[in-house]
């Protein structure tokens, strides 16, 4: 368990993708199994036990401290998990021995290592300061103090570390293995005995796995990619085969050691790694024939795999993927009777009401959710809408040319007959102009009262077979053109990792009518788009026009004739209460430094009200 | 002396030592313990900035604590200086004072007023734990005990700084094509540090930032050992892939940083025991070593001293007044202001930063 903590701990901090795989891989390669197989499905979310809630930990700690320092604690410290992880006290039988063995007033040869350091002293110094140490002692007063401080005490933690009766701590196996058995009885019991045998790291740990909330940015992607890293192998390959595996995972590892042949798949609702699109670019189009491609939205969902088979009892099952192929049929339970034939569909996760498609703020309410409740389906009915059909029964249809999955993906939908799942629509065009011209107006190119959650085009080629990754010329994306704002720079911090010595995060605002006349309010943060060059420019702008500072945030200067007026790119607006200004943006970016600009000429928020009122308008 | 006899005055604690506007005051010894303000006579208790301020009358305090305070602030750091060696005894006006070791950094110092039978002790900073660099806290029997609270919760259980060192040295194992920047405060952390790097076998050159470098060498020339040490200055960024180097914290986020491949940042510091502290300044490794004591160090030196009355200085005073209450010892805060804690307020001074 402490090495896994000690993994935990470094991920939590480290903001690097690669250094992340590094540190997982390493991992890997040095801790045995079964322990590494249930750290990967700790990482990847697949363990599941009942989750002690925080009111049981609440309750643990409560018994051990005292109320008033422990509030003091949570207050300062602000997550419950890792307060008592710190202040849970040392096992007291340890701490009883050690301070009535001893007696309180240790002049300080015994205490220090008087003789071991290397710091030359006048001779005299230490047996005078031994002699004046023990000349005053007031033996009484401490022995009435003694009976409060058993357990609490900080001595034993001085000792040298050979208590007998002290059990090792537990091994991450013993812990997931116990947890999976254990009785709701029995868990405070077991909890509180591991928390005693662990360290501060092992105990935070714990801690996070026993309350499911491990939140240290690791994906089940990164968590496999370190996995297939240790054996040189692709991560595509664990996904083909991820399904069919289970903790702790010894057959992948000994996979990935070259020690046992490839795991087989024989799960019947198998992910399929996805195929993607370029983004396609003005130059592009002259070396395209429009008569080669079909033309379709690219919705503003999520992209998913929607995959239904038969397992060896005939029962059917079905599952729901990500892109990245995680699991993701807990958050939908909804979609499951939808998928009620045998096949693969890909296609786009969407929030429909009434018949009309939703923006992508919508959606956002079903993502992430742990519980999944009634009211939650019924007020954000989900729904496929189907691009492609991978596989039909038990035939593979990957290798076919589009046209022809196509054809099968018509009948296939039609077969379903369902009102979840529906087929989405291709675009009537001739010439790239004609395509050009429904980009602009989706509503009247066939996208009709949905056009607001039209995100772009996508172009697929004919003959183009279904292959994973990103495959040169078969696919393209032609997203619709961003919103953009010329936005005032307010507050600007600074990055993380690599960019921890720039001021890389930026703070913007528009302009507004205030109590006390024109005022800039925030609207949105962005920390990308920009190139390295401008980096360097707008670093070397904060520097020498910070006002104040906070911690990490500096206040840039901000004035009508003074500051930096950003060009902001972003996809989408929606209301947000939680924003003083009223609204958040949707994947705002720098697209372009306004040098020539003054703030005074920036946007003002009435135009940010107005693009959320008004249908999706096409920016000049 | 008083002139009437002691059974009539009693002599009580607050009237030996008082908090002022200027710091803790004796006035029957006619001085006050590291003064935020200048004052005719200081005791100081060790060469931190915020305890060791220049422009006194006269100042008593250890050599080392005097040579710091020369290295900082030129020769003319006070008016006459005296240097008091640990356990030596000494009459100021009414009182004796004398000092012992605090475990805290090289020369500091716990200062013991006694005055009619009544002994206080002002510990300042103080640390029980194990420092190679330093004389090792001593414990001094008293009727009132003066703490500090820097780390005064119970959330702060330092541990062994053995085991955090042992961290950073797997991780330069793990990115031998980064450098390892660890912010840690220049005087008494970073040498602690540097010895503990050695003492767990590393022998590689430790790099130094320019801000370090002096009183670095002042460590090295009272005997504390610290193997081989270079200035980073000057050195090629592809050099510095795999070394470990000591910098202030601020230094660690700052545009000083962009000589390093691709640098992982650590801190050296208690605070560094929770998370959100560590997040806070974006550091990516935190290391847990502290130079002040801990809760269980905190409340085991109180406990051992067998004091009655526990004043407590600058930190987390709540905590630890209640801490001392609920075990029926008379506790109050001494609400001294102008004391930090040092990992927060090590800045770099521009021309050094520019410099180093």
């Amino acid at each position: 368990m402490n090495r896994f903590a000690e993994l935990l701990d470094r991920l939590a901090y480290e903001p690097g993708r690669n250094n992340k795989l590094r540190l997982i891989t390493s991992y890997f390669r040095s801790v045995e199994d079964p322990d590494r197989g249930y750290a990967l499905a700790a990482l990847t979310g697949a363990l599941s036990f009942k989750h002690a809630k925080p009111g049981l930990i609440r309750d643990l700690i409560a018994a051990r401290t005292d109320p008033v320092l422990f509030a003091l604690s949570y207050d300062y410290v602000g997550d419950l998990s890792e307060t008592v992880a710190l202040m849970w006290p040392k096992p007291a039988d340890s701490g009883d021995v050690a301070f009535s063995s001893c007696p309180p007033p240790r002049p300080s040869p015994a205490r220090g290592e008087g003789d071991a350091q290397n710091i030359e002293q006048p001779p005299h110094n230490k047996s005078s300061t031994a002699a004046a140490s023990v000349s005053v002692p007031s033996l009484p007063a401490r022995e009435g103090q003694e009976g409060g401080y058993h357990g609490q005490s900080g001595q034993e933690d001085r000792q040298p570390r050979h208590h007998h009766n002290n059990p090792p701590p537990p091994t991450l196996t013993e812990v997931v293995t116990t947890l999976r058995s254990l009785g709701k009885t029995e868990l405070p019991g077991q909890l509180a005995r591991w928390l005693d045998e662990l360290d501060e790291t092992g105990r935070w740990a714990l801690l996070k796995l026993v309350t499911g909330a491990m939140r240290i940015g690791i994906s089940a992607r990164l968590a496999k990619t370190a996995a297939a890293d240790l054996g040189d192998k692709d991560p595509h390959d664990i996904e083909l085969i991820w399904p069919g595996l289970a903790p702790p995972y010894l057959e992948l590892f000994a996979w990935l050691e070259g020690r046992a042949a490839k795991p087989i798949n024989l799960d019947p609702v198998p992910f399929r790694p996805v195929m993607l699109a370029h983004a396609i670019e003005d130059a592009d189009f002259a070396g395209l024939d429009a008569a080669d491609f079909i033309a379709e939205w690219k919705w503003d969902g999520i992209r998913v795999q929607a995959v239904s088979g038969r397992d060896a009892r005939g029962q059917m099952l079905a599952r729901l993927y990500s892109r990245s192929g995680e699991d993701i049929t807990g958050s939908f339970p909804d979609l499951v009777p939808s998928l009620h034939l045998p096949g693969a569909i890909d296609g786009e996760l969407l929030v429909l009401r009434d018949g009309r498609v939703q923006s992508f703020n919508v959606l956002q309410q079903r993502l992430n959710r742990k519980v999944v409740s009634p009211k939650l389906t019924k007020d954000y009915p989900i729904h496929l809408r189907a691009y492609d059909l991978l596989g039909e029964g038990e035939t593979d249809l990957r290798t076919l040319p589009f046209v022809e999955r196509r054809a099968r993906l018509v009948a296939f939908v039609a077969r379903l007959n369902d009102a979840r799942v529906d087929l989405s629509a291709t675009i009537d065009f001739d010439s790239w102009d004609a395509l050009t011209a429904a980009r602009r107006d989706p509503g009247s190119a066939g996208a009709g009262d949905d056009a607001e959650a039209v995100e772009g085009v996508m172009l697929k080629r004919r003959d183009a077979p279904y292959l994973p990754g990103r495959p040169k010329g078969q696919w393209w994306k032609w997203k619709r053109d961003p919103h953009i704002i010329d936005a005032v720079l307010m507050y600007a911090q600074r990055g993380h990792g690599k960019r921890s010595s720039y001021y890389s995060d930026y703070t913007f605002g528009v302009w507004t009518s205030g109590e006390d006349g024109e005022q800039l309010v925030p609207v949105g943060k962005a920390y990308f788009g920009f190139t390295d060059e401008e980096l360097l420019q707008i670093d070397r702008f904060v520097r020498r026009n910070t006002t104040e500072k906070f911690g990490p945030v500096r206040h840039v200067v901000h004035e009508p004739d003074q500051g930096l007026v950003l060009e902001v790119a972003f996809e989408g607006l929606a209301r947000s209460p939680r924003h003083k200004s009223g609204v958040a943006m949707r994947f705002p970016r720098i697209s372009r430094l306004r040098w020539d600009k003054p703030p005074r000429e920036a946007d003002r928020l009435e135009t940010l009200e107005r693009m959320l009122r008004s249908d999706r308008a096409v920016p000049v | 002396m008083s002139p009437a006899p002691d059974y009539i005055t009693g002599m009580r604690p607050q009237d030996i030592l008082m908090p002022g506007p200027a710091g803790l005051c004796c006035q029957p010894g006619g001085f006050h313990i590291d003064p935020v303000r200048p004052v005719s006579r200081a005791v100081i208790t060790h060469g931190h900035s915020d305890h060791a301020r220049p422009g006194h009358g006269a100042v008593l305090a250890t050599q080392e604590t005097l040579d710091m305070m020369r290295l900082r602030y030129g020769d003319n750091f006070a008016g006459r200086t005296q240097a008091v060696a640990y356990g030596e005894e000494m009459r100021l006006g009414d009182v004796t004072v004398k000092f012992h070791p605090a475990g805290h950094v090289l020369g500091s110092a716990q200062v013991a007023v006694s005055c009619d039978g009544i002994r206080i002790v002002a510990s300042a900073d103080y640390k029980d734990a194990p420092d190679p660099t330093c004389a090792p806290f001593e414990l001094v029997p008293c009727d009132v005990f003066i703490t500090e609270a820097t780390f005064g919760l119970p959330v702060f259980r330092h541990g062994d700084a053995a085991d955090e060192i042992s961290k950073l040295l797997a991780s330069v194992a793990l990115f031998p094509e980064r450098a390892h920047l660890v912010g840690a405060y220049s005087l008494g952390k970073a040498q602690r540090v540097i010895a503990l790097i050695r003492a767990a076998g590393y022998d590689a050159p430790v790099y130094l930032h320019g801000a370090m470098e002096k009183i670095t060498g002042y460590y090295r020339s009272r005997g504390v050992a610290l193997g081989a040490l270079r200035a980073v200055k000057g050195v090629k960024k592809a050099d510095l892939a795999g070394t470990i180097t000591l910098a202030p914290p601020s230094a660690t986020s700052d545009v000083w940083t962009r000589r390093f491949p691709d640098p992982v940042t650590a801190f050296a510091s208690g605070w560094m025991r929770v998370r959100a502290r560590a997040r806070q300044r974006g550091v990516e490794l935190p290391l847990v070593i502290s130079d002040h004591a801990d809760w269980d160090g905190l409340t085991a030196t109180i406990a051992a001293t067998g004091a009655g009355e526990i004043w407590v200085t600058h930190g987390q005073e709540d905590a630890l007044v209640h801490w001392c209450r609920a075990r029926g010892l008379a506790a109050r805060p001494l609400d001294l202001v102008g004391y930090g804690d040092e990992d927060e307020s090590d800045a770099v001074p521009a021309a050094e930063d520019a410099e180093a």
